[in-house]
C-alpha cells in the first residue's frame, strides 16, 4: 500500500440546466480511481453547486497510481428516474508521483461530454502521499520524469544519455466490441477514452521500468502514438530517450565538462542511483540488490517484458582502450572506437533527441529511413503483442544498418509512425545516422587528456558536416569537396537530418520551409494484392519526393534541410506523401550549383526557346530566394582555397567550387552546363509538371518567414509574443477521372493556400516568423484529403535581425580567414588527415554519376525487385529503402564547439530581454507551444507530462455548425482542457506541444460526426527574463550555456 | 476541389476587430467578404479572395462561438475555452452591446416584447440597418431588462455589474431600461427632433429624483414585492404631485406667482412680454402635467406634454435658451415665496428634476 490518493470536491460553476422545469440542475459528484468510487452530497438546484466535500481518500498501489487516471464525474440526480451524467474529467495523477514536479494538483476543470463538449467547470483539488516501498520485484516506475521536449530539458544537465527505450501495449478497441452494438456512443466513447488513458498509464510505467533498469531517471523525447487498427485492435506505442538528468541548482553548477559526473559513476556505477537528488521514493533500494553484468542493456533485455526483441546481432567490442591519440587520424579512429563500443552494446543506438549538448554530435550521417507494408489482423492475446514488436524490431534493425552503412553508429532524431487504412499499415521509422561522442553515453571510459585533445581540435562550428564514412569506401555517389569552413575535411554537397540545426552551425542567411507534396493513385485492391501495389508504389514516391526536395531545395540557393519529416499516408485509391524539412545554407557546405533544364529534343527551334525562358525563370528565382534570404557566403579567394591540396584531383575540384562562387556575382547565368549544376530533364509533361509545381511556390509574403525546425536559423532576437494555433483543412476531390497529375495539383493547391492563409490571419505580428510547422495528412475517404497544421507565430525584432545577421555575416568572414591561418599553421596534421584517402578513382565514378541526381538508377533497380513472396515483402522493400537512403546525404568528422558562434546566438537570444512585457500576461492565461523553449522567458521547473486523449462525437452536426463549427470547437475545447490541466497543476505554459492524432470522421446524411484528438506536452513554469533582470548572472538557455563555459576551458 | 471544412484555432483566439464590426453589422459572409475586398485588403496584403473568404468565415464562426458567451459576459471573463487578452474581451463586450442610435430612437419607450420584434422588419426597412444587427440589439435591449428588472439598488451599477459595460454604455442602457419600463412614448411626429442623448439625459435626472432609489427610502420590509428601486417612479411621489394643482387653480396664487416673476425678470428677459402673455398657459402647463402623473397613460405621454404645453409655445415664440434657463430658474425659485403654498419640498422635487429636462428638450 504505497501511496495515498487524496481528493476534494470544492465547487462547480457555468453547469448546464438539466431541470427543464425549475432551469436548476441537482447535482453531486462521483469520484473513481480503481475501483473504489466516492460520492458527494447532491447539491440541489444550482448551476454553481458549492459542495466542500470532505476528502475522498484511496489507498493504492503506486503500480495503480501510474496506470489508473482519476476519474470525476458530475451528474444530475433525479428522484425518479436514472441520474444523467452531466460530464467527465479525467486527471493524470502522474505529475504528483515525482517530487520535482508538482506537489498539488488544484484547480478549475472543464466538466468534458463526449457528446455535448464542455459543459461547466469544476474545481478540484488532489494530493498524494507515497510511501517508501521496499518491495524489490515491484512493477512502477514511480519517479522517473518523463519529457516530450526533443532536447535536455532547460533547467537540468544531462549526465548520462543512455538511450533508446520503446515500448508498446495492445486491446481490443472498445468500439469494435460486441457490446458496441447495444451501448450509446456516449459510453462507448468513454470506455475508449478511458482504455487509452489507462493503456498510455501501463506504457508509461513499463517504459520507466526500463528507464531504471538502465539506471536512468528520466525519458526525454518521449513520443507516444496510437495506431487505431479497427478490427484488429488498439496499439499504443512509445519511443523516448532514457538519460540521468541533473537538476540545476543555480548556473554556477553549470560544469563545463562531464568528466567528473562520469568518473563518479564509474566508481560507484552499481551502487548507487547516479542521481543524488533523488526522492526517497526512488529507485535506489531495489536496484541495489540486484547483480548487474557490466553491459547494462544485456542485462536490461533480458529482464524486460515481452514487447522486447532480443536482435543483439551486434558483436562485443571492447572497452575503448582509453589512450589518447596525437594526431588527428588516430585520434578519429579512436574516437570512432569508443563511440562504437558504447553504442554497440545497445540493441538500438537510437536518440529521439532532435537537439543536443555541444559536443555530443560528431558527426552526420545522412537521413536513413524504412518502412513497410504490413496486412494487419486481431491481436489474440493482448499481453503477448509479439506480431507488432516484431514488426517494429524488424524495421529498427533495418535502420541500424543503414546508419553503419553510412560509417554512423548512432541515429539521432530518431521518429516512428505509421499509416493505417482499413487492413493495411505501413510502418515507418527515420532518423539521421550520426558519430556521437561517447562521453556522454553509459560509459564513462573517456579519459580526460583525450578529451581536452578533442577541444583543441574543434575550431569552427562546421564538424558535424564532415563525413563520417570512407570516402574510398563511400556507400552512395556523392560530390565531396574539402570543408569550406575549415578546409580540412571532406564535406558533402547536400545535408539531409532529421534533427534541429546544431547551435554551433554556421549558417549563412535565413532558412525557409521547403516542402515536397505527391500524391500517386492506386487501384483499389483487397489484402494482399493492396498491400503489393502499395509497396510497389512506395520507392517512386521517396525518389520522387527527395528530387523535388532536391530540386526545392537548390531553388533557394541554400544546402542543407534540417528536420525533414517524411510522411506517407495510405487510402483507399491513393497514397499521399508529404516532406517537409527547414532548408538552410551552411557555410561549411559548397555554394550549390543552379538548376539547368536540358531538353529530350534540342533541334526543335521553340522548344528550344520554351526551354530557356524556363531557364531564365529558374535562374530568377534563385536569384530572388537568394536576395529574400539574405544568402550571400563570403567570397572565398583562390589562393587560400588552393595552397594546401597538394593533389591534382583535388586542385581540379576546388577550381569548380571557385568557380561557383564566381557565380555568384553574376548569379543568373548557371545554366552553361558546368558538372556540378543539377541538370532537370524535361523529357515528357510529367517532368514539366514539375518544373511548374517547382515555380508555383510563393514564398511567404514579407515580414514572414517559415520552418518547421525549433528556431529559424539566422534569427535570433525573438519577442515575446507567440501565438500558437492549429488549422485543419479537408477538400473533397472531384472523384471523376482522377490524373495523377491533377491529384498532385489538388493537394498542393491544399497546401499552399493554407499556408497563404496562415499569413494572412497572422498579418498583425509581423514581422514574425512560422515555427515548428508540422503538417499532417490523412485521407478519412475515398476522395477527401485531410491536412492538419499545427505551428507557432513569435513575432522578432527586425532592426535587431539586421544587425546580428550584419555581424553574424562579418564573424563568419573572419573565421573563414583566421581558419585558413590556422589551416596554414598545421599542414602537417592535413596531411596526416587526408593521407588515407588517396587512391581516387573509385569515388570518381560516383561522383560523376552523382552529378545527374544519383538517385535514379536506384529507383530503377527498385522496379526490378521482385515482390512475389509477400510474407517477405517487408525485408524486400526495406531492401528498397535502403537504396533510397543512400540516394540522401551526409556529413563528416570533426567534433566542434565555436566559442565565437556561440556567443552570438546566446546573447541575441538574451538581448532581448529588454523586449516589452507581454500585455496578457495576467493570472490564468497558459501558453502553448510546440517548441522546447518559450522566447524571452526562463523555464523554472518541469511539472510533468500532458498527455490527452479525447472523443467528440455528435448526431446534431448541422446544428452545431457543419463540420467546420464540430471541429473547430472541439479544437477549442482540447485546447481549453490541456491549459485548464497545466494551470491546476501549477504551471504557466505548455512546451513541445504536439497535437499526434486528429482522426475526424463524418456522415453529413446521417447529421453525425466524430472526431478523436491526441495532444502532448510538458507542463512547465516560465518566468519573463524581464522579472529576472535583477540576476546579474543571467543563466542562458541550456543549449548556450555550455558552449560558452566550454569555450573558457578551451582558451 | 471544394474545402468541406476550414479552421484555424489559435491558443490565443484571434479576433479581428474590422470583421468584428461587420459581423456585428449583420453583414452576411458574402457581404463581408465583398466590403473587405472594396477596404483594398487585397492589395494591401497579397492575399486571395479565397483567403479573405475562408479567414472571414473562420471569424464568423468564433463570433457564433462568442455569441453565446457575450450574452452573459461574466461567463466570458471565467470561461476556459476561449484563451481572450482581457482588453480584448472588453472590446468584444463593448461592441457587442454598443447600439446604433437610429435603431434605439425607434424602439425607446416600447415595450420590449415579441409584438415589438416583429416591427424590426420595418425599423430595418427604415433605418437601414440589416435585421440581423437590429435583432441583436433588440435581444440586448431585453436581455439586460430581463436581467435588472427584478433587481433592486442602482441600476446603472447593476448593469454594470451584469454586463461588464463601460459607465457611458451602462448609462444608456439604464435610459433605455427606464424608458421600457416606464414606457414613454417617444416616436410621436413632434418628438422626432429629439435624440436618444436627450431622452437619455432626461432619464438619468428622473431616476436620480423621481425614483423610490432616489429618496433613499430604504423599503421597511425587505422582503416584499415592492417597486423596484430605480425603475419605476415613486408612486406616492406622483400622487402627491396632484396637490401642485393649487398653483394654477388658486387665482390669487396664480397671480402672486406671475408678478413675482415678472417683477424678477424685467428687463433681463429679451423675450418677457411674450413671457408676461403666456406665464399663465406655461404655468398651467407644466402644473397640469404634474398633476396627470397618477394615470398610466398621462405618464406615457409625458414627453409629448412637454413638448407641446412648453417646448412649442416658447419655439414659436422664438425664445432663446438663455431665457428659458431664467425664466424656469425664476419661475421654480418664486414658489418659495408664496406663503400659502405649503408643497415646497414637493415642488422642488418636481420641478428640478422638469427644469432640466425642458432645458435639454429645448432646442430645433
Amino acid at each position: 500500500m504505497p501511496g495515498k490518493l487524496k481528493v476534494k470536491i470544492v465547487a462547480g460553476r457555468h453547469l448546464p440546466v438539466m431541470d427543464r422545469a425549475s432551469d436548476l440542475t441537482d447535482a453531486f459528484v462521483e469520484v473513481k480511481f480503481g475501483n473504489t468510487t466516492f460520492k458527494t452530497d447532491v447539491y440541489l438546484k444550482s448551476l454553481n453547486p458549492q459542495w466542500n466535500s470532505e476528502w475522498f481518500k484511496f489507498e493504492v498501489d503506486d503500480e495503480d497510481l501510474q496506470d489508473e487516471p482519476l476519474q470525476i464525474t458530475v451528474l444530475d440526480h433525479d428522484t425518479y428516474s436514472a441520474n444523467d451524467a452531466i460530464g467527465k474529467v479525467y486527471i493524470d495523477i502522474d505529475p504528483l508521483l515525482y517530487s520535482e514536479a508538482a506537489t498539488v494538483i488544484s484547480g478549475w476543470f472543464p466538466i468534458y461530454d463526449t457528446i455535448h463538449g464542455i459543459r461547466g467547470e469544476i474545481n478540484v483539488v488532489v494530493k498524494v502521499d507515497l510511501f517508501n516501498d521496499l518491495n524489490r520485484f515491484r512493477q512502477s516506475s514511480c519517479g522517473v520524469k518523463f519529457f516530450c521536449t526533443t532536447s535536455i530539458p532547460k533547467c537540468y544537465r544531462a549526465v548520462i544519455i543512455h538511450g533508446f527505450v520503446e515500448e508498446l501495449v495492445v486491446n481490443e478497441d472498445p468500439e469494435y466490441q460486441w457490446i458496441d452494438r447495444i451501448r450509446t456512443p456516449r459510453a462507448s466513447n468513454e470506455a475508449r477514452q478511458r482504455l487509452i488513458s489507462l493503456m498510455s498509464g501501463e506504457l508509461q510505467r513499463k517504459i520507466g521500468l526500463k528507464v531504471l533498469e538502465m539506471r536512468g531517471n528520466a525519458v526525454v523525447g518521449y513520443l507516444q502514438c496510437f495506431d487505431l487498427e479497427g478490427e484488429s485492435g488498439l496499439v499504443v506505442r512509445a519511443i523516448g530517450t532514457a538519460c540521468t538528468l541533473d537538476k540545476l541548482s543555480s548556473p554556477a553548477a553549470f560544469l563545463p565538462a562531464c568528466n567528473s559526473p562520469s568518473k563518479d559513476m564509474k566508481e560507484i556505477p552499481f551502487n548507487e542511483d547516479p542521481n543524488p537528488n533523488t526522492h526517497s521514493s526512488g529507485p535506489s533500494t531495489p536496484l541495489k540488490n540486484q547483480t548487474y553484468s557490466f553491459s547494462p542493456s544485456k542485462s536490461y533485455s533480458r529482464q524486460s517484458s515481452s514487447s522486447d526483441t532480443d536482435l543483439s546481432l551486434t558483436p562485443k567490442t571492447g572497452m575503448g582502450s582509453g589512450s589518447a591519440g596525437k594526431e588527428g587520424g588516430p585520434f578519429k579512429a579512436l574516437l570512432r572506437q569508443q563511440t562504437q563500443s558504447a553504442l554497440e552494446q545497445r540493441e538500438f543506438p537510437f536518440f529521439t533527441l532532435t537537439a543536443f549538448p555541444p559536443g555530443f554530435l560528431v558527426h552526420v550521417g545522412g537521413v536513413v529511413s524504412a518502412r513497410s507494408v504490413k496486412l494487419l489482423d486481431r491481436i489474440h492475446n493482448p499481453d503477448e503483442p509479439e506480431t507488432r514488436d516484431a514488426w517494429w524490431a524488424e524495421i529498427r534493425q533495418e535502420i541500424k544498418s543503414h546508419a553503419k552503412a553510412l560509417g554512423c553508429h548512432a541515429v539521432v532524431g530518431y521518429s516512428e509512425s505509421t499509416s493505417i487504412c482499413e487492413e493495411v499499415c505501413i510502418l515507418s521509422a527515420c532518423g539521421t545516422a550520426a558519430v556521437l561522442n561517447p562521453r556522454f553515453l553509459q560509459d564513462g571510459t573517456m579519459e580526460g587528456c583525450l578529451e581536452q585533445r578533442l577541444e583543441e581540435n574543434l575550431p569552427t562550428g562546421c564538424g558535424f558536416c564532415h563525413i563520417p564514412y570512407d570516402e574510398l569506401n563511400m556507400p552512395f555517389p556523392a560530390h565531396l569537396t574539402y570543408c569550406y569552413s575549415c578546409r580540412k575535411q571532406k564535406v558533402p554537397d547536400v545535408l539531409f537530418t532529421t534533427i534541429d540545426l546544431p547551435t554551433d552551425a554556421t549558417v549563412i542567411g535565413k532558412g525557409c520551409l521547403i516542402q515536397a507534396r505527391l500524391c500517386r493513385l492506386k487501384k483499389k485492391a483487397q489484402a494482399e494484392a493492396n498491400a503489393t501495389a502499395i509497396s510497389n508504389l512506395l520507392p517512386f514516391m521517396e525518389y520522387e519526393m527527395h528530387t523535388q526536395l532536391m530540386n526545392k531545395l537548390k531553388l533557394k540557393g541554400m544546402n542543407a534541410l534540417f528536420g525533414l519529416r517524411i510522411q506517407i499516408t495510405v487510402g483507399e485509391n491513393m497514397l499521399m506523401g508529404l516532406a517537409s524539412a527547414t532548408g538552410v545554407y551552411l557555410a561549411a557546405l559548397p555554394t550549390p550549383g543552379g538548376i539547368q533544364i536540358a531538353g529530350k529534343t534540342p533541334n526543335d527551334g521553340s522548344y528550344e526557346q520554351h526551354i530557356s525562358h524556363m531557364q531564365k525563370k529558374i535562374n530568377d528565382t534563385i536569384a530572388k530566394n537568394k536576395e529574400l534570404y539574405e544568402i550571400n557566403p563570403p567570397e572565398i579567394s583562390e589562393e587560400i582555397i588552393g595552397s594546401p591540396i597538394p593533389e591534382p584531383r583535388q586542385r581540379s575540384r576546388l577550381l569548380r567550387s571557385q568557380s561557383e562562387s564566381s557565380d555568384e556575382v553574376t548569379e543568373l547565368d548557371l545554366s552553361h552546363g558546368k558538372k556540378d549544376a543539377f541538370v532537370l530533364e524535361i523529357d515528357d509533361t510529367d517532368a514539366m509538371e514539375d518544373v511548374h509545381s517547382l515555380l508555383t511556390d510563393v514564398p511567404p509574403p514579407s515580414g514572414f518567414y517559415s520552418c518547421n525546425t525549433e528556431i529559424m536559423p539566422g534569427i535570433n532576437n525573438w519577442t515575446s509574443e507567440i501565438q500558437m494555433f492549429t488549422s485543419v483543412r479537408v477538400i473533397r476531390l472531384s472523384s471523376l477521372n482522377l490524373t495523377n497529375q491533377a491529384l498532385n495539383k489538388n493537394f498542393n493547391d491544399l497546401c499552399e493556400n493554407l499556408l497563404k492563409s496562415l499569413y494572412f490571419k497572422l498579418r498583425s505580428m509581423i514581422p514574425c516568423c512560422l515555427c515548428h510547422v508540422n503538417f499532417t495528412v490523412s485521407l478519412p475517404e475515398d476522395e477527401l484529403i485531410q491536412v492538419t497544421v499545427t505551428a507557432v507565430a513569435i513575432t522578432f525584432d527586425k532592426n535587431q535581425a539586421l544587425q546580428t545577421t550584419k555581424t553574424h555575416a562579418e564573424k563568419s568572414l573572419q573565421r573563414a580567414s583566421t581558419d585558413n591561418e590556422e589551416l596554414l599553421q598545421f599542414p602537417l596534421e592535413l596531411c596526416s588527415d587526408s593521407l588515407p584517402s588517396h587512391p581516387f578513382p573509385p569515388a570518381k565514378e560516383h561522383l560523376e554519376s552523382a552529378s545527374s541526381n544519383s538517385g535514379i538508377p536506384a529507383a530503377q533497380r527498385a522496379t526490378s525487385v521482385d515482390y512475389s513472396s509477400f510474407a517477405d515483402r517487408c525485408s524486400s522493400w526495406i531492401e528498397l529503402i535502403k537504396l533510397k537512403a543512400q540516394t540522401i546525404r551526409r556529413g563528416s568528422i570533426k567534433t566542434t564547439v565555436t566559442v565565437e558562434k556561440a556567443s552570438p546566438m546566446g546573447e541575441g537570444n538574451f538581448r532581448n530581454r529588454s523586449a516589452p512585457p507581454c500585455a496578457n500576461s495576467t493570472v490564468g492565461v497558459v501558453k502553448m507551444t510546440p517548441l522546447s523553449f518559450i522566447p524571452g522567458a526562463k523555464i523554472t521547473k518541469y511539472l510533468g507530462i500532458i498527455n490527452m486523449f479525447f472523443i467528440r462525437e455528435t448526431t446534431s452536426l448541422r446544428e452545431e455548425g457543419g463540420v467546420s463549427g464540430f471541429l473547430h470547437a472541439f479544437i477549442a475545447e482540447v485546447f481549453a482542457m490541456v491549459r485548464a490541466h497545466v494551470a491546476a497543476l501549477g504551471g504557466n505554459a505548455v512546451v513541445s506541444y504536439i497535437m499526434k492524432q486528429c482522426v475526424f470522421m463524418e456522415n453529413p446524411n446521417k447529421n453525425q460526426a466524430q472526431c478523436l484528438i491526441n495532444v502532448s506536452g510538458d507542463a512547465v513554469v516560465f518566468v519573463r527574463e524581464s522579472d529576472l533582470e535583477v540576476v546579474p548572472t543571467q543563466q542562458p538557455s541550456a543549449n548556450c550555456q555550455p558552449s560558452c563555459t566550454e569555450g573558457e576551458v578551451t582558451t | 476541389m471544394t474545402s468541406e471544412l476550414d479552421i484555424f484555432v489559435g491558443n490565443t483566439t484571434l479576433i479581428d476587430e474590422d470583421v468584428y464590426r461587420l459581423w456585428l453589422d449583420g453583414y452576411s459572409v458574402s457581404d463581408a467578404v465583398a466590403l473587405r475586398v472594396r477596404s483594398g485588403i487585397l492589395e494591401q496584403t497579397g492575399a486571395t479572395a479565397a483567403v479573405l473568404q475562408s479567414d472571414t468565415m473562420d471569424h464568423y464562426r468564433t463570433f457564433h462561438m462568442l455569441e453565446r458567451l457575450l450574452h452573459a459576459p461574466p461567463k466570458l471573463l471565467h470561461q476556459l475555452i476561449f484563451q481572450i487578452p482581457p482588453s480584448r474581451q472588453a472590446l468584444l463586450i463593448e461592441r457587442y452591446y454598443a447600439f446604433d442610435e437610429a435603431f434605439v430612437r425607434e424602439v425607446l419607450g416600447k415595450k420590449l416584447s415579441k409584438g415589438t420584434k416583429k416591427d424590426l422588419d420595418d425599423i430595418s426597412t427604415k433605418t437601414g440597418i440589416t435585421l440581423k444587427s437590429c435583432r441583436r440589439q433588440f435581444d440586448n435591449f431585453k436581455r439586460v431588462f430581463k436581467v435588472v428588472e427584478e433587481m433592486r439598488g442602482s441600476l446603472v451599477d447593476n448593469i454594470q455589474q451584469h454586463f461588464l459595460l463601460s459607465d457611458r454604455l451602462a448609462r444608456d442602457y439604464a435610459a433605455i431600461v427606464f424608458f421600457a419600463n416606464n414606457r414613454f412614448e417617444t416616436g410621436k411626429k413632434k418628438l422626432q427632433y429629439l435624440s436618444f442623448g436627450d431622452f437619455a439625459f432626461c432619464a438619468e435626472l428622473m431616476i436620480q429624483n423621481w425614483t423610490l432609489g432616489a429618496v433613499g427610502e430604504a423599503p421597511t420590509d425587505p422582503d416584499s414585492q415592492v417597486d423596484d428601486m430605480d425603475m419605476d417612479l415613486d408612486k406616492e411621489f406622483l400622487q402627491d404631485l396632484k396637490e401642485l394643482k393649487v398653483l394654477v387653480a388658486d387665482k390669487d396664487l396664480l397671480d402672486l406667482h406671475k408678478s413675482l416673476v415678472c417683477t424678477a425678470l424685467r428687463g433681463k428677459l429679451g423675450v418677457f412680454s411674450e413671457m408676461e402673455a403666456n406665464f399663465k398657459n406655461l404655468s398651467r402647463g407644466l402644473v397640469n402635467v404634474a398633476a396627470k402623473l397618477t394615470h398610466n397613460k398621462d405618464v406615457r405621454d409625458l414627453f409629448v406634454d412637454l413638448v407641446e404645453k412648453f417646448v412649442e409655445p416658447c419655439r414659436s415664440d422664438h425664445w432663446p435658451l438663455n431665457d428659458v434657463r431664467l425664466f424656469l430658474n425664476q419661475y421654480s425659485a418664486s414658489v418659495h415665496s408664496l406663503d400659502g403654498f405649503r408643497h415646497q419640498g414637493l415642488w422642488d422635487r418636481y420641478m428640478g428634476t422638469l427644469r432640466g429636462c425642458l432645458l435639454r428638450l429645448y432646442h430645433d
